[in-house]
């Protein structure tokens, strides 16, 4: 038991000075109209991207995307960032998401994971997840849970990546 | 087994180092990503709330996910370890070794996965392998998996393999050998001039075979032969026209005796329908799903949660706050039901009377589901096919309904308040979510959700929740208070009371409190106190983790 804690440990502390900077893996997923979208091709023009992992039955995912919808058009401005928001929702609710983002005009690229192959591709434990991307797609900053008050350190980030 | 995870780790550390020296000299990068989780838990006994306690006193569930990219090649391992098994989990999953390895070739339009991989046809209702950590599900397929492309629009998979059943320090699979293929068209990508079209569609059609060598045996003296291959094809529609979408597919399977439907010779169907309509501040939709004998295992002879070929999501919503999603949550009966849902959700708009400075967001859910409607004819059809028929509209058997209804609204920038009221109807005779209670279980359920802002990084949070009920445990009460600072801490307390039991004994506080702290992608929650017996599920898929009294440690870190 010690071994396989040391293992793990030892893994962990490599992997996590290692893993900043790298890009996003290559998985097929779906858009809102069912077009597949292959991830490492997602790009916002040399400007930052959040990545943000949700699903309906998540409810400090929404508290998380509805406080960022209350931002998004400042941090655009600021930063001209791009929120992808990659659901996780399964095939129970999946059918739920369109009405659901619709319903809260959220603004974000909505994008489906539907077997978390893209989730369990980043490494997501479980949502909400949050990446930050720099301008030229590699991960730079990460984020697990949501409290309120989380955005302000995102704006941070943001605004580190566009100074 | 073990030489292929050799192999694997061997492949995997290779390209680490290799690629590692190229990234120097500023190549292409390899990309490393996984996570790691490690959930502990101490068990005290506890009479009064029944808690178990087993001999190990303790107990202890780890993985790490490790996954390597170098440009076209992706190899995967995972390592697992259960110092036994947290409560609730399997209690068959022992030891520590490698859970899941692959090796994956991935160009632009081939797709080449050797090891285990998940993988789901259209809607899962003929063939899903995933793998849902919290609650100890893993139905990984351990073979070949190849997706192609030919042109835009054109999607072809195949997949063969056996699907994993067990972990006794490396990956046990099941008998059976499952094997797939499934075809998707878009036609706005395979026929031009519709790229730009309004009206999008999406066809798709599978079909799913599993073999397990068939023996024969005998009912009512008279003797059956098991096949040895089960088939399942299937169809599906999608479709999206500006506003509105629509899903349906169609799945049939043919006689599949198993240990789900006592044996019968059966033909299996299944239906799934689902229509939206949605434009700004406004959505709503309308399901409909048809099961009948759809069980489909690697293993005529498993159970439960055990290597199921096939995915069938309730139709309920997944609800998340604790009273409403632990004591009578739905799962999809594979036997039979016939169920139909809507749900509509809508904003009220801004600066109106009703809306706000902030809008108010409202949602009802309304889920009925009852048994097939069916009938038993005797005699010698019967001892084969079980029942037959009759329509494919509700039999007279009521297994759940549920209605809910959610209203959230921010007040201004400190005070947002969420209520949300739940009514259920619950068949516990169909759905056995409880040993003290057979019969439907009526239940009216209040939730309020209120979040006090009071400086930017500073919020306290308040939960109150009420279950009231004459049957089952009776009525319950919960409250939780949660202080966070942002970005790194968080402190909870909850109580849950049942003071509405029968048995005065069982009137019980269940006090747990927890503190949790998160820094980037990492994060430590640290517990104690009592947890209630309950079933946990997600996506339709439940598992029951009984009462607890101790220290609970979960630690969770990505990267």
């Amino acid at each position: 038991m010690k071994k396989n804690i040391l293992f793990i440990v030892a893994i962990l502390i490599g992997a996590i000075s290692y893993g900043q900077g790298t890009s996003l893996p290559a998985v097929t997923l779906k858009d809102l109209d069912g077009k597949d979208v292959n991830t490492a091709t997602l790009s916002n023009d040399g400007k930052p991207m959040l990545i943000c992992f949700w699903a309906t039955w998540c409810s400090p995912c929404k508290k998380e995307l509805n406080t960022y919808a209350d931002y998004y058009e400042e941090w655009q401005k600021e930063t001209g960032v791009k929120i992808y928001a990659v659901t996780i929702d399964d095939q129970r609710t999946v059918n739920s998401v369109k009405p659901y983002v619709n319903s809260v005009s959220w603004e974000y690229e909505i994008l489906s994971d539907v077997n978390k192959t893209f989730s369990q591709a980043m490494g997501v434990n479980s949502p909400p997840h949050t990446f930050l991307l720099n301008g030229k797609g590699e991960i730079v900053w990460q984020h697990v849970g949501y409290t309120p008050g989380d955005e302000e350190e995102v704006h941070e980030q943001l605004m580190k990546l566009a100074h | 087994m073990k030489r292929i995870s050799i192999v694997v780790l061997a492949v995997f550390i290779v390209t680490s180092g290799w690629s590692q020296e190229q990234q120097s000299s500023g190549d292409t990068k390899g990309q490393l990503h996984g996570n790691v989780q490690a959930l502990f838990q101490n068990y005290n006994p506890d009479e009064a709330i029944g808690a178990q306690v087993p001999d190990a006193k303790a107990a202890m569930n780890t993985f790490g996910n490790f996954t390597y990219t170098y440009g076209q090649f992706t190899a995967g391992v995972r390592f697992e370890s259960y110092q036994n098994a947290i409560l609730g989990f399997p209690n068959r999953f022992k030891g520590s070794g490698i859970g899941s390895r692959y090796v994956r070739y991935n160009a632009d339009n081939l797709d080449i996965t050797v090891g285990n991989f998940y993988e789901q046809f259209g809607n899962g209702l003929s063939f899903r392998t995933y793998w849902e950590p919290n609650l100890g599900i893993d139905n990984a397929m351990d073979g070949i998996r190849v997706i192609y492309k030919p042109f835009k629009g054109l999607a072809l998979k195949a997949v063969y393999g056996q699907l994993r059943y067990d972990f006794d320090s490396r990956i046990i699979n099941s008998a059976g050998i499952v094997r797939g293929i499934d075809g998707e068209v878009s036609l706005n990508e395979l026929v031009k001039p519709w790229a730009d079209k309004p009206l999008k569609v999406t066809l798709g059609g599978s079909f799913v075979s599993k073999y397990q060598s068939g023996e024969t045996f005998e009912r009512d003296s008279t003797v059956f032969t098991l096949p040895n291959n089960v088939g399942a094809t299937g169809g599906r529609l999608g479709v999206v026209y500006k506003n509105f979408q629509f899903t349906g597919e169609y799945v049939t399977k043919i006689n599949d005796p198993n240990a789900d439907n006592g044996y019968i010779y059966k033909k299996g169907e299944s239906i799934f329908l689902n229509g939206a309509f949605s434009k700004k501040g406004f959505g709503v939709t309308a399901s409909a799903k048809y099961v009948d004998n759809m069980a489909f295992r690697s293993d005529r002879d498993a159970l439960l949660f055990d290597v199921p070929i096939n995915f069938l999501p309730a139709i309920t919503r997944q609800h998340t706050y604790n009273l409403a999603a632990t004591l009578y949550p739905y799962a999809t009966v594979l036997n039979g039901e016939v169920g139909v849902s809507g749900e509509l959700f809508y904003t009220i708009k801004k600066e109106s009377k009703l809306g706000g400075k902030y809008g108010t967001y409202i949602s009802l859910n309304v889920a009925a589901v009852n048994s097939l409607d069916t009938s038993h004819v005797g005699g010698r059809s019967e001892l084969i096919d079980g029942y037959v028929v009759d329509s494919h509209g509700f039999g007279d058997t009521k297994f759940v309904r549920d209605v809910n209804f959610e209203l959230r609204k921010k007040i201004n920038k400190a005070w947002s308040i969420n209520f949300i009221h739940y009514y259920f109807e619950f068949n516990t005779k169909v759905t056995p979510v409880t040993q003290d209670f057979k019969g439907i279980v009526y239940a009216n359920i209040d939730v309020l959700d209120i979040q006090y802002k009071f400086k930017p990084k500073h919020s306290i949070r308040a939960e109150l929740q009420s279950l009231i009920t004459e049957q089952d445990k009776g009525n319950w009460a919960t409250a939780l208070v949660e202080y966070t600072f942002s970005p790194h801490w968080s402190f909870a307390i909850m109580d849950q009371y049942n003071y509405g039991n029968s048995d005065p004994e069982k009137r019980v506080h269940y006090l747990y409190g927890n503190i949790g702290y998160t820094k980037g992608a990492s994060r430590i929650m640290v517990g104690y106190g009592k947890r209630r017996a309950g079933i946990f599920c997600i996506g339709g898929v439940c598992r029951a983790v009984p009462a607890s009294n101790g220290i609970e440690i979960n630690l969770t870190s990505s990267f």
